[in-house]
């Protein structure tokens, strides 16, 4: 059951999106995302799905593994159609009944804000399943390298963000561990009501925790005792450059943009 | 900088007490109670004791993770309380611990082991020439763009032994690295440890409670209660077997057959270590 958990996960693979560079890549979600909440008509909505859908075509992620990472948020998205379908006033009047009022405008704006939302999501993901966690905070590391000057310790975020990725897993499929453990002694996680199940969380936590710090200690000797000293001084294997298909890559971007900023323009 | 030895031994302690703070008002427990050891490059030492004796205290000397209480430690020459020569000891010496998982740092195999020579500066493509190379020896190679979380146990410390390769150092301590493992996973580890010593010419100092993978080693060093309570070649210890039981451990199945047999009237010399030549012993024992 939290084998579902998608988040952070990485598919490796070859296509060209892999192989993008980090920065172009983050790059790019900052403009998709600008994009997604620059569009506001049909066909400019048309114009995301159309780009969405190229992109997840060509890194030829699996659209289960797209989809179930969407489950998460279920319950968000429901919210978000419920409220703008029944706090939208304005429109012709598709159904009334008691105080209830559905309109089509109330419908439209739902169905787009849902849209919109699972277009976000899905295309975050285009980029946390593509780009190794590594190569992401690696990415990051270097496009908030300017703010090192200002004393903020960019290496040291990025590293602590690239562990607590590496250790999702591995928590996750300790909890499974626990949570059986604690179910074989006749702990019940299911049933009750909410404080109930809160408070059946308790014997799950503690042992979580005590655990986590215990890796925490013995991952710092073993970084330690790989001659980790800190970013100073530190290479990579890989060394981020930037090339002929990310600056392709960046042109497309913008003019995707550009033409989404366009129809704005013309209110479409 | 500390004062330089020059000599072939790759770590040399003199004296060397630990005790771990004590609260306050509580006298501090010595777990390390004056030990001499010296550890000649390219053998393959093994430490024996049960839990407590001190022999992971002992391991976390060897590159600095602890600094001595009282004595002095030093790795290739170098004084390990020097905090200068931190890290050219830490390149010196690499280790292996326990539990894989905490271990790893990356997601992806290679990266991992990119991680040591990254620390240490080294250039691309060497870095890129080092984790090949160690992925090889560690038989890991075709797994180099695999995510670790997906791997079996043996196969992680064979990654996590692949990351301490990388950093090319002239000994590898190997603190427990099979009491996590099953038994495939166990005789990989072992297989690696006999290669490293043979074809690589490392320094192998190997910390164990499990007599079977020790009996390759060309040194046995058994701790008990802070000190080292036995010191020689395989053969030499386990054929001291009343002595090891005394230090509440156990001697290899196929010795423990030996000094049974001789206990009923045979006379067999104890130091038939391996399968094959107790069978011999056996064997030869019964034709007369």
């Amino acid at each position: 059951m939290l084998k579902d958990v998608t988040l952070g996960q990485f598919f490796p693979g070859n296509t060209v999106i892999h192989r993008l560079d980090p920065r172009t890549k983050l790059i790019l979600v900052i403009v998709y995302i600008v994009a997604l909440f620059t569009a506001k008509s049909y066909i400019s909505y048309a114009v995301v799905i159309v780009v969405f859908a190229l992109c997840v075509a060509v890194s030829r992620i699996g659209l289960k593994s797209l989809f179930s990472g969407l489950k998460p948020i279920l319950i968000i998205i429901i919210i978000t159609a419920i409220l703008n379908i029944l706090f939208t006033r304005s429109g012709r009047v598709l159904l009334q009944f008691w105080k209830i009022t559905v309109t089509a405008d109330g419908v439209r704006i739902a169905v787009f804000m849902v849209v919109r939302l699972m277009l976000l999501i899905m295309g975050t993901f285009i980029l946390t399943y593509t780009t190794s966690p590594i190569s992401l905070t690696e990415g990051l590391e270097r496009l908030l390298s300017p703010l090192k000057k200002i004393k903020v310790p960019v290496h040291e975020l990025a590293m602590m963000m690239s562990i607590a990725l590496r250790f999702i897993p591995t928590l996750i499929e300790e909890t499974d561990k626990i949570m059986s453990a604690q179910k074989a002694r006749g702990a019940n996680f299911e049933t009750g009501s909410l404080l109930d199940r809160a408070k059946a969380l308790l014997p799950l936590l503690v042992p979580l925790f005590v655990s986590a710090f215990r890796r925490a200690d013995e991952l710092a000797v073993a970084m330690e005792s790989r001659c980790y000293h800190g970013g100073e001084g530190r290479t990579r294997m890989n060394v981020l450059t930037m090339k002929k298909r990310d600056w392709t890559a960046l042109i497309l971007g913008a003019i995707f943009l550009a033409a989404i900023i366009a129809l704005a323009r013309f209110g479409l | 900088m500390g004062e330089m030895i020059m000599s072939d031994r790759i770590i040399e302690m003199k004296d060397l007490s630990y005790a771990y703070t004590a609260a306050e008002g509580e006298t501090p427990r010595l777990v390390l109670k004056g030990i001499d050891l010296e550890i000649e490059e390219g053998t393959f030492v093994a430490v024996l004791g049960h839990n407590g004796s001190g022999k992971s205290t002992l391991a976390k000397h060897m590159n600095a993770v602890f600094l001595p209480s009282g004595g002095i430690v030093y790795v290739a020459g170098m004084d390990t309380a020097d905090e200068n020569l931190l890290i050219e000891i830490r390149r010196t010496v690499g280790m292996v611990f326990q539990n894989p998982d905490n271990q790893i740092v990356a997601n992806v195999v290679e990266e991992d082991v990119a991680f040591a020579p990254e620390n240490l500066g080294c250039p691309p493509e060497e870095i890129r020439r080092r984790v090949d190379d160690a992925l090889k020896v560690v038989g890991m190679y075709d797994f180099r763009e695999h995510a670790p979380h997906l791997l079996s146990g043996g196969q992680k410390q064979r990654v996590a032994i692949a990351g301490v390769l990388a950093m090319q150092p002239k000994c590898v301590v190997f603190d427990e690295p099979t009491a996590m493992l099953d038994p495939r996973g166990r005789e990989e580890v072992t297989a690696i440890i006999r290669r490293m010593r043979d074809e690589l010419g490392t320094t192998v100092v190997l910390i164990t409670h499990h007599m079977e993978e020790t009996i390759d080693a060309d040194r046995l060093v058994v701790m008990a209660d802070g000190r080292v309570a036995m010191d020689g070649t395989p053969r030499e210890i386990f054929s001291q077997v009343d002595r090891l039981r005394e230090l509440g451990l156990d001697v290899p199945q196929t010795v423990d057959l030996i000094y049974r047999l001789n206990k009923k009237g045979f006379s067999m010399p104890l130091d038939a270590l391996s399968p094959d030549e107790c069978a011999e012993a056996v064997a030869g024992a019964l034709r007369t």
